[in-house]
């Protein structure tokens, strides 16, 4: 998070939003088979709510950035007939909770065509929706639901929580041939980091990146929980103790090996996102770690997760429901 | 539009001839308990998939239903893929990982038979948005039963296709049950094509026991879409001869209803069409029904001597 100091060669500081958008701009330019289609995404505020396509329908037209009806399950459905005709759809659906509304073209068409058609087919399809919570939208604009994605066999669900790897794997998305939920991060849009502007920066799926190296405690986090781990880690150094800061950056496909290796060597875990621990990605990484190293655990893993509640509004409400930089240290503590 | 050919009428009654005898053999390999899962018969629905299929170029889309041999068959979907489909075998179109109710094969523009009622309605909304954007003049079809007329899916698809002037044809099968339950039950209004009234597309009624009927529909919905005008909702009212599935226990209408629709049999109807206009001879009919009897002999005791798939495919597909 080197905002400070001036960008690298042939990079740009730039938002996470902003990010995105280049990612767009790049592969529309690169592919003209590549279009986005979703509610608002060409003409309310030059380009969606958050900015993410802002632009972009001045430079490829209406055709190509098109504003659908508010309809997710035909946004999402008609993105998979598209996908398996010849184009290369992005679909946006503006909250990851509107996509409760596309589950059936989601889960039973997209995730399964291929398998059901004996191969003969691909879906390079990307669904993007923003996720998350932490600015007051309350419990139907706030939820995390990666988890519901990666339990479906077909999916790939991408999560970035830097401008860096939001360009980097959009960018793998949109050249997959396969269904890809991504989801970003309502709250992650604003913050600010260096992008590398080569326009062949594409990151792979299944590659967790170490965004700090430590010795002690393993922390994998998702999203903003990545943020909120390296902060935990910066205080904790100055007590000594050394924390090593994993992003999955992808849930499905996980990278274990990367988890299971840090793990093996710091012996202690602990997995934090915003979205409900009861079920969620957590407990699948806790699980993959106790069978491949669970001779290495020298205390119990932890989970730092959201709270089994609907998001609440108020700002009290929300942060206790939320799990901050405090927790996680708070969690690492109980098991050094 | 032009005038049927011989040729063309030949083949459709080659065609519909031809799921009448898949589906009837289908059924009784069921009963033999080599085939698992379950299966839905289109008999009595045939001058539907092929009327709408005969108006079509090979290179546009279909999506399919659960009932969905009917129409692979009429788009040109090979029997002993299906057939060996059907048994879960190796040479079947997915080599047995998909089974009745997924058949699909790209290459002929069939988008696959679906498992789940409405489910090819945003697919063909989506293939027809495509076709448009690549502007290569394809037309899609998507092919639902009068159960999934009352899917909420139905009116987003309608709604995007006509704003967007899609190249899409809704076409609903109304056979008159979604599987127990009378469409006249189940849907607000007596005439289904109205529904298409909401949405500012033209709606259509036609005799769906009459192969000719639906053809000029569907052609002329196709010259609309190719034209640029947008979608067209046809409603093909037909009747279901068989039930629901191989075990449906029938218990919510009589045998008498559905002789009166028997006596209507669009196979029957073409057949005397043609003698009675001298399109064919009784000789080159037999013909043609011996033909493909013939070919679902060969297609079904391939697919019982074929070999199961190999467990080691299980996890292959998955992703490319």
């Amino acid at each position: 998070m080197a905002v400070a100091s001036p960008p690298a060669a042939g990079t740009k500081v730039m938002t996470y939003a902003e990010a995105l958008n280049l990612a767009l701009r790049e592969e529309m330019r690169r592919d003209p088979t590549v279009f986005v289609m979703g509610e608002d995404v060409a003409i309310w505020g030059g380009g969606g709510v958050f900015g993410v396509t802002k632009g972009l329908v001045e430079e490829f037209g209406p055709e190509r950035i098109r504003d659908t009806p508010l309809t997710e399950a035909v946004i999402a459905g008609a993105a998979v007939g598209a996908a398996a005709t010849g184009t290369r759809p992005v679909a946006e659906i503006m909250y990851v909770d509107f996509m409760t509304l596309t589950m059936e073209p989601i889960v039973n068409q997209a995730a399964k065509m291929r398998y059901m058609f004996g191969g003969k087919i691909t879906l390079p399809l990307v669904m993007r929706a923003q996720e998350g919570a932490g600015r007051g939208n309350a419990a139907q604009h706030s939820q995390s639901l990666e988890a519901w994605f990666a339990h479906i066999p077909g999916l790939k669900v991408v999560v970035p929580s830097t401008p860096a790897d939001a360009k980097g794997l959009l960018k793998t998305a949109i050249r997959d041939d396969n269904p890809v939920i991504f989801l970003e991060h309502k709250v992650l849009y604003f913050t600010k980091g260096e992008v590398p502007l080569d326009e062949e920066y594409t990151i792979p799926f299944g590659v967790a990146d170490v965004k700090r190296e430590g010795t002690d405690v393993t922390v994998v986090g998702i999203h903003t929980q990545v943020l909120e781990a390296l902060q935990a880690a910066e205080e904790l150094e100055k007590e000594g103790i050394s924390v090593e800061v994993i992003d999955p950056r992808t849930v499905s496909p996980l990278d274990v090996d990367t988890i299971v290796t840090s793990v093996k060597k710091t012996g202690r875990l602990v997995v934090s996102h915003q979205a409900v621990e009861q079920g969620g990605v957590g407990g699948e990484i806790v699980a993959r770690v106790v069978d491949a190293a669970f001779d290495y655990l020298d205390a119990p893993p932890q989970r730092v997760c959201g709270k089994n509640v609907p998001l609440p509004y108020a700002a009290s409400l929300e942060r206790e429901a939320l799990p901050y930089k405090d927790d996680i240290i708070a969690a690492i503590r109980r098991i050094i | 539009m032009a005038a049927l050919t011989r040729e063309q009428m030949l083949h459709m009654f080659r065609s519909m001839a031809q799921i009448r005898a898949f589906e009837y053999r289908a059924y009784e390999l069921y009963r033999e308990g080599v085939m698992r899962g379950t299966t839905h018969a289109y008999v009595g629905e045939e001058a539907i998939a092929v009327g709408v299929c005969s108006a079509l170029n090979q290179d546009d889309t279909i999506t399919s239903t659960h009932r969905g041999h009917g129409h692979c068959i009429a788009k040109g979907g090979d029997v002993n893929m299906m057939m060996a489909e059907l048994l879960g075998k190796e040479s079947g179109y997915s080599h047995g990982k998909g089974g009745s109710m997924h058949i699909a094969d790209i290459d002929k523009g069939i988008l696959g038979a679906n498992g789940i009622v409405g489910g090819g309605m945003a697919i063909a909304t989506g293939a027809a948005l495509s076709a448009k954007y690549l502007n290569n003049g394809k037309v899609s079809v998507c092919f639902f039963g009068d159960g999934a007329l009352n899917q909420g899916i139905l009116a987003e698809s309608m709604n995007l296709a006509a704003v967007w002037k899609l190249p899409v044809i809704f076409v609903c099968e109304n056979n008159q049950f979604a599987m127990s339950a009378r469409v006249q039950v189940m849907t607000s209004v007596e005439d289904l094509a109205l529904r298409s009234i909401g949405f500012g597309i033209p709606g259509v009624n036609v005799d769906g026991m009459d192969v000719l009927a639906v053809f000029r529909a569907t052609s002329e919905a196709v010259e609309r879409a190719r034209a640029g005008q947008g979608p067209t909702f046809i409603v093909a009212t037909t009747y279901r001869f068989l039930g629901h599935h191989v075990g449906d226990p029938l218990n919510y209408r009589t045998k008498e209803e559905t002789d009166v629709w028997r006596e209507k049999d669009a196979i029957e109807k073409l057949r005397s069409y043609m003698l009675d206009n001298g399109v064919a001879s009784e000789d080159e009919i037999a013909e043609i029904e011996k033909d493909v009897q013939g070919k679902v002999d060969v297609a079904a005791n391939a697919a019982k001597a074929a070999v199961e798939p190999d467990p080691k495919i299980l996890m292959d597909d998955i992703y490319k």
